[in-house]
């Protein structure tokens, strides 16, 4: 098959697959874990990504410029977490029931205000060709990266940095360990949190927008197929670690493309199964390392999840 | 009349098609079109169904997914034996309740002609089929795509990807990028909205055929042709029978003789030679009757799928049940 390259194609397609797919999971996650480490979860994500993916397309098909989607993605994304957020610190108000709420808001109001935008194409977000060197079309086509994949994958540097060494990370995680230590230091959690929530709806709604610009690069309903819940729950799997999660949006990415690539050489049998192999690879991962003894670790304690 | 889509009737795919025959039917006078997107292959049509019934007084039903049938139009249709329900897919048999029917096209004819076309253009000889579920109608049109290559040059194979569901856009980028890794370099599918597929082939630099309508805007340079539907007739026939207190039929099949299926125009990709090959065979089918499955034939495992002299013609129930992708189609049920 392919000329000789055999199982390399499994390999290149594995390798190229996690690049093209992990994006959305990658900011999505990152998003989420600057939420949870200020001790609430917005499991409202998921709407936040399709509300992204819409409007970054509209924007980018009347305007003609890819880019300005990408800010106005992450401007309805912000303002989604700033809803969940301020909605989040009235009383006796619970911030999952409120995620999930807000999830059904945002994909309907994406369902409704993207009607017309199904058919037109918009210009897509420019990739960097990394794979020049190569004769190998599979190689180019491999490593055509995206510029948004790059600012993910610094960004979660960045954050992983900036959790430990930078006076915000600190407070981030102080209101997410102990509000009561936050308030007698000072700080105002509610409004750490409003704008910890905030900055995770702006990475989500720029995730979003990679979904519509850039790969698969075409906005209907069915755009986001449950990548935003999947992306919260790998959260927990990089156990709140911003480099933990660019490496799990890697895997799953990867994961995705395996069942389409055995298929092209010719391992075709039980492809159902190979599709769920991002799911198996979750539940196994996170039963092997788990331990009925201790609570999740890394887990934020404010967190209703740990509480 | 009651129409039922199971995704956006925008999508530059299957909904999309059945859409622009109930847009014309609105112009008929005496009929009036009531819709419903996005319902799901689950009791939630027989909830829009009986909407529809009862709500919007509708007397005919036109639930356009395969996976309606059974058990959902089927338990509606004894609860409302007043009503006439006409299913897109064809699973109806005489068994089953007289107020329901199907109707489906020979769409297969199509994918013929586009791997006619696909043969000319390619020049790996491999082409790629990204096909959603391994029902009969979707293994047809597989099987139609490559014989139909294969009619221009033998040694073309075809490998085909199946993504598991009717609309997934990730999946299918990934099979199409799969597909072109993998050497081929012409694409088709069979999944609802082919815009994916389409725009994704054309930016990896192949050329791709059309399905459902006509999606050359989408890639206007590597658009060869592609096979569309035509829904029309067949509505307006029921319509038509409706208003005159009449049965509608209760099994309507035909391909592009009948005018239930139709073609793309030729792209700028697609050489003369293709042209002339293409249309001469379409000529063909006009006249009705035409085979694509003719012996000797074998399956992709090497078993005999039809000896040498028998063949099925375009109207032949046989294919309503085709369980096997024939020989050089590189992929298993």
């Amino acid at each position: 098959m392919s000329d000789g390259l055999g199982i390399w194609t499994v390999l290149l397609a594995v390798v190229g697959g996690a690049i093209r797919v992990s994006t959305p999971f990658l900011f999505v996650s990152l998003g989420e874990t600057i939420t949870e480490r200020s001790g609430r979860i917005n499991l409202g994500l998921e709407g936040t990504l399709v509300f992204g993916a819409m409007s970054a397309y509209a924007t980018a098909v009347m305007s003609g410029s890819p880019w300005a989607g990408v800010a106005v993605a992450g401007l309805a994304g912000g303002a989604f977490g700033l809803l969940h957020g301020y909605v989040c610190q009235l009383p006796r108000v619970n911030d999952v029931a409120i995620g999930i709420a807000l999830m059904l808001f945002g994909s309907g109001l994406a369902f409704f205000l993207g009607k017309p935008f199904i058919q037109p194409s918009a210009p897509p977000l420019p990739a960097i060709p990394f794979g020049f060197w190569s004769d190998l079309p599979q190689v180019q086509a491999a490593l055509r990266v995206n510029v948004l994949f790059l600012v993910g994958a610094a960004l979660s540097v960045f954050l992983w940095w900036a959790f430990r060494n930078t006076k915000a990370g600190l407070i981030v995680r102080v209101a997410g360990d102990s509000a009561d230590a936050a308030r007698a230091m000072g700080y105002d959690v509610d409004r750490i949190r409003l704008y910890a929530t905030g900055a995770g709806g702006v990475l989500a709604g720029i995730g979003g927008a990679y979904l519509s610009l850039y790969y698969p690069g075409s906005w209907n309903e069915g755009i986001s197929s449950g990548q935003g819940l999947m992306a919260v729950a790998l959260v927990i799997f990089a156990r709140w670690n911003p480099l933990a999660c660019f490496g799990a949006a890697l895997l799953f990415g990867g994961a995705g493309a395996l069942g389409p690539a055995l298929q092209s050489v010719g391992v075709s049998q039980g492809y159902y199964l190979y599709y769920a192999a991002p799911y198996v690879l979750t539940l196994a991962l996170l039963i092997l390392t788990s331990s009925p003894n201790r609570a999740l670790a890394g887990a934020p304690g404010e967190l209703s999840l740990s509480k | 009349m009651g129409v039922i889509y199971v995704g956006p009737k925008d999508d530059y795919g299957y909904n999309q098609a059945h859409a622009e025959a109930a847009k014309a039917l609105k112009a008929m006078s005496g009929v009036e079109v009531t819709e419903e997107e996005r319902v799901p292959e689950t009791n939630a049509v027989e909830k829009t169904m009986e909407s529809m019934i009862n709500l919007d007084g509708a007397t005919l039903l036109l639930p356009t997914s395969f996976g309606y049938y059974n058990p959902y139009l089927l338990s509606e249709a004894k609860k409302n034996p007043k009503i006439q329900f006409r299913h897109c897919g064809g699973l109806w048999t005489d068994k089953d309740p007289k107020n329901a029917g199907s109707y489906f096209g020979y769409i297969a004819q199509g994918q013929y002609l586009n791997g006619i076309t696909a043969a000319y253009a390619s020049k790996s000889k491999k082409i790629g089929f990204v096909a959603a579920k391994p029902i009969p109608q979707v293994l047809n049109n597989i099987n139609a795509f490559l014989l139909g290559a294969q009619s221009v040059d033998p040694n073309i194979t075809c490998q085909v990807i199946f993504t598991g569901e009717w609309s997934l856009a990730v999946k299918e980028a990934e099979a199409t990028n799969a597909l072109i890794d993998g050497g081929a370099d012409v694409v088709t599918c069979h999944v609802d909205s082919p815009k994916v597929v389409v725009e994704t082939a054309a930016r990896r630099g192949a050329f791709v055929c059309g399905y459902h309508v006509d999606q050359s805007p989408l890639a206007p340079q590597k658009y060869l042709t592609g096979a569309e539907w035509n829904w029309l007739p067949i509505y307006k026939s029921f319509a038509e029978a409706m208003l005159a207190g009449k049965v509608p039929e209760h099994f309507v099949r035909g391909g592009l003789s009948d005018g239930y299926v139709k073609m793309s125009p030729y792209g700028p990709g697609v050489s003369d030679a293709a042209r002339k090959n293409a249309d001469a065979v379409k000529a063909e089918m006009l006249k009705g009757g035409f085979q694509i499955i003719k012996g000797p034939l074998k399956d992709n495992a090497g078993k005999e799928i039809l000896p040498s002299g028998k063949a099925y013609a375009e109207k032949a129930v046989e294919l309503e049940s085709t369980n096997y992708l024939v020989s050089g189609v590189k992929g298993s049920v």
